[in-house]
């Protein structure tokens, strides 16, 4: 089988040429090769190196801790304390239901936060973290830590959830911190970063809100190094974040929860505030709620039964809620007049029970009349027909005026949510709102504190604090932040006459200690914390003609919310003011039934700081006295006081 | 010149013939396969298991392997090309039945001590079988309508049983590596120039016909196609392999961000970083200048392995080195293109750098009997 040379020799040229052709296919793309990958690494270095960093790296925020706050005293009132949560990682978990499965074998799981976890699951990134069970126990933790290779993408997780250990007493004050909903987003200009992580909370309402800037805090960030799946795989470096500022409140915890037992059972508010500083040491109003089930996320169950409670328990009655300051307003017809030099020495005005203004009749209290009365008596007794008068004779301007330079109708600048301006009308106001002129019976009705006058519990401590001292102290409720203490409230002289400011404090002592007086029955007979005041009883309705004919009804006789409110005011001590209170019972009755022995209570509370001794009370009323107090020291807080820690 | 024009006494013989192996070759080889070692060493973490060890081990089992290949008479694989052929099409048939699947489809036969793919052994044996027609053909019939048929038909069985399994990757690989094999034997370039020209023109009207009412596929086929051909139109698919690889590659720049520090295959961006995209760890640690050197290792192959063809008066032997520098080509061509964003994603390893053992033992087979026909190439003075 040779073959012929020539042939061979042709086929060896053929297929020499053949590879020839082939080979510089395979060099040309070879060099194509090359080229490219000079393109990719030297052209278009920079980009991709950009491009893998991006990939590698992660800046995670790390939130910063809340400030915390604390009473004047040091009281803790809202702490961080670690709480533990198991999170899934969808991503890890696979499928995600078998791992809620497992997951429940172990622990009892909430199924409405389940099924809240499912639907974020859904939303977001499948390597983010979902919380599945919040608050959890220790022994739950360690439960799921111990099973945790049974558990794909299960993990427990660390973090720290705001507690405010004595709850409901601060509800209205501190308010309460949430996560970062939606909402809060778009009504921040501008927010920081930190407000995108997941869950963070943020102030809400009260002081929690209105001081959000310092408790926050500056977020810390750590640069870490990710991997595909978006895991952690180093940190790189970290930059710890600033804590958020620690708040100290002027509130002096022991009597705030005494405050708040008082009130248990009213639709009350209660203002213990420092005549001379302006500290605020309580601001109670009942009935209030638990914060607490706030920062869990409350049940919508729950949310309905505070919403729908006619008591209103989520607004805060002293700062939010305005009444009309019915008699305790009269303090400042009489200032107003005293300052004009309207009332002489021994002026006095008869009171047949009503007054004809303008041809209509303006009814006194007591139908029979007060006969002769000068101006101690005239507040002593609260005979409304003096005051008619001094008011025609004053005007609206003067006492409007007046009220003001006393704190009324004017936004108190406390960090609450919803502090009320009140209202104090003038003539101009009328006719710009209401479209009508000014009438003289407007101004009678104004002068004893009814008609179109609003004011809230604050304002009315404000006021009795500015007349018990003379100067224009104004509230406070920070103490310190950060350990730098806050402005004082103190504030200049009213540049009022002394005399006449004297003439009332005095007839505001007559009204608690004179036997007429209408607060007799809570006097005080420890002679060094003797409190002087003045009752206030406001209509919430108007009593018609036919009605008063008929006789007036009862207000026990009344549906709860036709009721009057019961007012009452008072500074004490006497001699040495130091603290102004200020209550309001809504729909109570009268200001001298339902308020001053409430005021009583808190003013000896506050003065003797702690459980005053029943000697200070009339002996009729110790048997009683001794009661209640037996009762209100089961109903508080008592063993948070215990364990006080210095801030 | 065939085998029987020349026999023993034209050719080294005993243990002598291991200083006539073509050593800068086998050098070569070495030298590819230690690159492999320090990458499958990189991506585990700097770790010798569980890649660098077993393919280190594999790669002296294979390089042994190509010494007593290399050792046996080129004329006794001339004579087995048949038999190895034919049981390779058994083999493809015996995974049909009882292959197991793998990732993707790759099937394999399970022989103890490796994982045997038969579409890897189909490689050699197709050059080998093509090599031996054209030896055994006489010259003036190879453009004969009928003479080129048989090759087709040699060439199309195996493809077609690969394309079932289904890896489209071999399959184009087998296509590519027989049709070069009949380009070299000769074959008249008209038939060449018919079968490019009818492939362009269906792939033409494919696509000019989409959306007409004589359009050729079904949509979703289309689809499949244009994310076959298009990868970023799927950027979490398919697409996310080529950016992400792409990414690698450019980051590494001139010099690289050295041994062991490539961030993109540390942290798992990379998919098959140690198997079809090794490349890119490569090209990230060691940049510009790695990559290339790498690629000039290969042409080193590809010249060294022309050159011994060429070189070589037996047709077989010219052939059938020919083709298995072609296959060798092809490997890392592909695989390159693939990495670099210039072919779309098909199963194709990086030859004697990825890890993998059929595919390994396979070319060291292959570069065995290039060695053999290297050792036993006829010599005048001999």
């Amino acid at each position: 089988m040779k073959r012929p040379r020539i042939d061979i020799e042709a086929n060896h040229r053929l297929l020499t040429r053949r590879a020839a052709i082939l080979g510089g296919v395979q060099l040309a793309f070879v060099g194509a090769l090359g080229a490219r990958m000079q393109f990719l690494q030297v052209d278009q270095a920079d980009q991709f190196r950009l491009l893998a960093e991006e990939n590698r790296i992660n800046i995670r925020l790390i939130p910063p801790a809340r400030g915390e706050i604390f009473d004047r005293n040091g009281v803790a009132l809202a702490r961080n304390v670690p709480s533990y949560r198991i999170v899934i990682v969808r991503e890890d978990a696979g499928d995600v239901e078998a791992a809620v499965e497992a997951l429940s074998q172990l622990v009892t799981l909430d199924p409405d936060e389940v099924t809240r976890a499912m639907a974020e699951m859904r939303r977001s990134a499948p390597f983010l973290p979902i919380t599945v069970a919040d608050e959890v126990s220790w022994d739950d933790l360690s439960r799921v830590s111990v099973n945790a290779p049974a558990l794909p993408g299960v993990t427990p997780e660390v973090g720290l959830s705001r507690v405010y250990p004595l709850g409901s007493d601060y509800a209205h004050v501190l308010g309460y911190v949430g996560p970062v909903s939606d909402y809060d987003l778009e009504r921040i200009e501008d927010p920081d970063q930190v407000l995108r992580i997941p869950r963070f909370q943020i102030g809400k309402v009260g002081v929690e809100a209105k001081i959000e800037e310092n408790l926050r805090g500056k977020a810390g960030a750590r640069r870490v190094e990710v991997n595909a799946a978006g895991r952690v795989m180093r940190e790189l470096d970290r930059r710890e974040g600033t804590p958020g500022s620690d708040l100290q409140l002027t509130i002096d915890s022991k009597l705030q929860s005494y405050v708040q037992a008082r009130l248990n059972g009213e639709s009350a508010s209660a203002i213990v505030m420092d005549v001379e500083n302006g500290d605020l040491l309580s601001i109670a109003s009942a009935p209030t709620y638990d914060p607490n089930l706030f920062v869990r996320g409350i049940s919508t169950r729950d949310y309905k039964m505070l919403t729908d409670n006619k008591y209103r328990p989520l607004a805060s009655k002293s700062v939010q809620g305005t009444y009309p300051p019915g008699s305790t307003f009269k303090m400042i017809t009489a200032m107003a007049a005293l300052e004009e030099g309207l009332i002489g020495p021994d002026e006095t005005v008869y009171c047949p029970g009503h007054m004809e203004v303008a041809g209509r009749r303006f009814h006194c209290w007591k139908r029979a009349g007060h006969g002769w009365v000068d101006l101690q008596n005239s507040l002593k007794q609260s005979c409304d027909v003096y005051y008619y008068d001094l008011a025609v004779k004053v005007g609206i301007e003067k006492i409007s005026a007046m009220a003001r330079r006393f704190g009324l109708g004017e936004r108190h600048d406390i960090p609450m949510s919803a502090v009320a301006q009140g209202l104090m009308p003038t003539m101009d106001w009328k006719s710009r709102v209401h479209g009508q002129s000014w009438v003289v019976g407007d101004t009678v009705n104004a002068s004893i504190g009814q008609g179109f006058l609003l004011s809230s519990p604050l304002q009315l401590a404000v006021m009795t604090a500015r007349l018990a001292s003379g100067t224009a102290v104004k509230p406070r409720l920070i103490k310190t932040i950060d350990g730098i203490e806050q402005p004082s409230g103190a504030g200049p002289s009213l540049g009022m006459n002394e005399n006449n400011l004297r003439k009332m404090r005095r007839a505001m002592y007559a009204t608690v200690n004179d036997r007429r007086g209408t607060a007799y029955g809570s006097r005080i007979i420890e002679d060094a914390v003797r409190m002087a005041g003045k009752t206030g009883t406001s209509q919430v309705r108007n009593i018609t003609a036919a009605e008063r004919r008929a006789g007036v009804v009862r207000n026990e006789d009344l549906p709860w919310e036709r009721r009057d409110h019961a007012l009452f005011v008072n500074f004490a001590p006497y001699d040495d003011p130091k603290i102004a209170v200020a209550v309001i019972v809504e729909h109570g009755g009268g200001g001298s039934k339902a308020a001053a022995p409430i005021a009583r209570d808190v003013t000896l509370q506050a003065l003797y700081g702690g459980e005053p001794p029943l000697e200070a009370y009339p002996t009729k009323d110790r048997d009683r006295i001794e009661q209640q107090q037996q009762v209100l020291r089961g109903i508080q807080p008592v063993a948070n006081f215990a364990g006080r820690d210095q801030a | 010149m065939s085998y029987l024009e020349y026999t023993v006494k034209h050719v080294p013989s005993g243990p002598r013939k291991i200083l006539y192996l073509n050593w800068p070759l086998a050098l070569l080889l070495a030298a590819v396969a230690c690159v492999g070692f320090l990458m499958l060493y990189s991506v585990a973490g700097g770790s010798f298991s569980p890649w660098a060890e077993p393919q280190m081990k594999r790669f002296v089992m294979g390089f042994v392997l190509m010494l007593i290949v290399a050792m046996v008479p080129i004329w006794f694989w001339r004579n087995m090309a048949g038999v190895a052929f034919a049981g390779t099409l058994l083999l493809l048939l015996g995974v049909e039945f009882f292959g197991s699947v793998g990732k993707g489809a790759q099937r394999w036969i399970d022989l103890g001590f490796m994982r045997l793919q038969p579409s890897e052994l189909a490689k050699i044996t197709l050059v080998m079988i093509l090599a031996a027609y054209y030896d055994w053909l006489p010259s003036h019939k190879k453009s004969r309508p009928f003479w080129v048929l048989i090759p087709v038909v040699l060439i199309l069985v195996p493809v077609a049983m690969v394309l079932r399994q289904p890896d489209l990757g071999t399959s184009i690989l087998l296509l590519a590596a027989g049709g070069g094999m009949m380009f070299l034997a000769g074959v008249h370039w008209a038939y060449f120039a018919a079968v490019i020209g009818a492939g362009v023109g269906l792939i033409t009207a494919v696509f000019q016909f989409r959306g007409t009412e004589w359009q050729l596929l079904k949509d979703y086929q289309y689809r499949r196609i244009d994310t076959f051909l298009d990868p970023a139109s799927d950027p979490l698919g398919a697409g996310y392999h080529i950016t992400q690889s792409k990414i690698a590659l450019g980051s590494g720049g001139w010099t690289g961000r050295g041994f062991m520090q490539g961030t993109q295959s540390r942290l798992n961006f990379l998919p098959e970083k140690h198997t079809d995209f090794i490349f890119t760890t490569l090209a990230e640690e060691f940049g510009f200048i790695g990559a290339f050197s790498l690629l000039t290792l290969y042409a080193l192959i590809i010249v060294f392995c022309v050159v011994s063809a060429l070189a070589n008066k037996d047709r077989f032997a010219s052939l059938l080195t020919l083709g298995i520098a072609l296959n060798f080509f092809l490997f890392f061509a592909v695989n390159m293109s693939m990495v670099m964003g210039l072919a779309p994603v098909v199963g194709v390893p990086l030859p004697l750098v990825s890890f993998g053992g059929s595919a390994m033992l396979v070319l060291m087979l292959a570069f065995g009997l290039a060695q053999s026909a290297h050792v036993h190439r006829p010599r005048q003075g001999y």
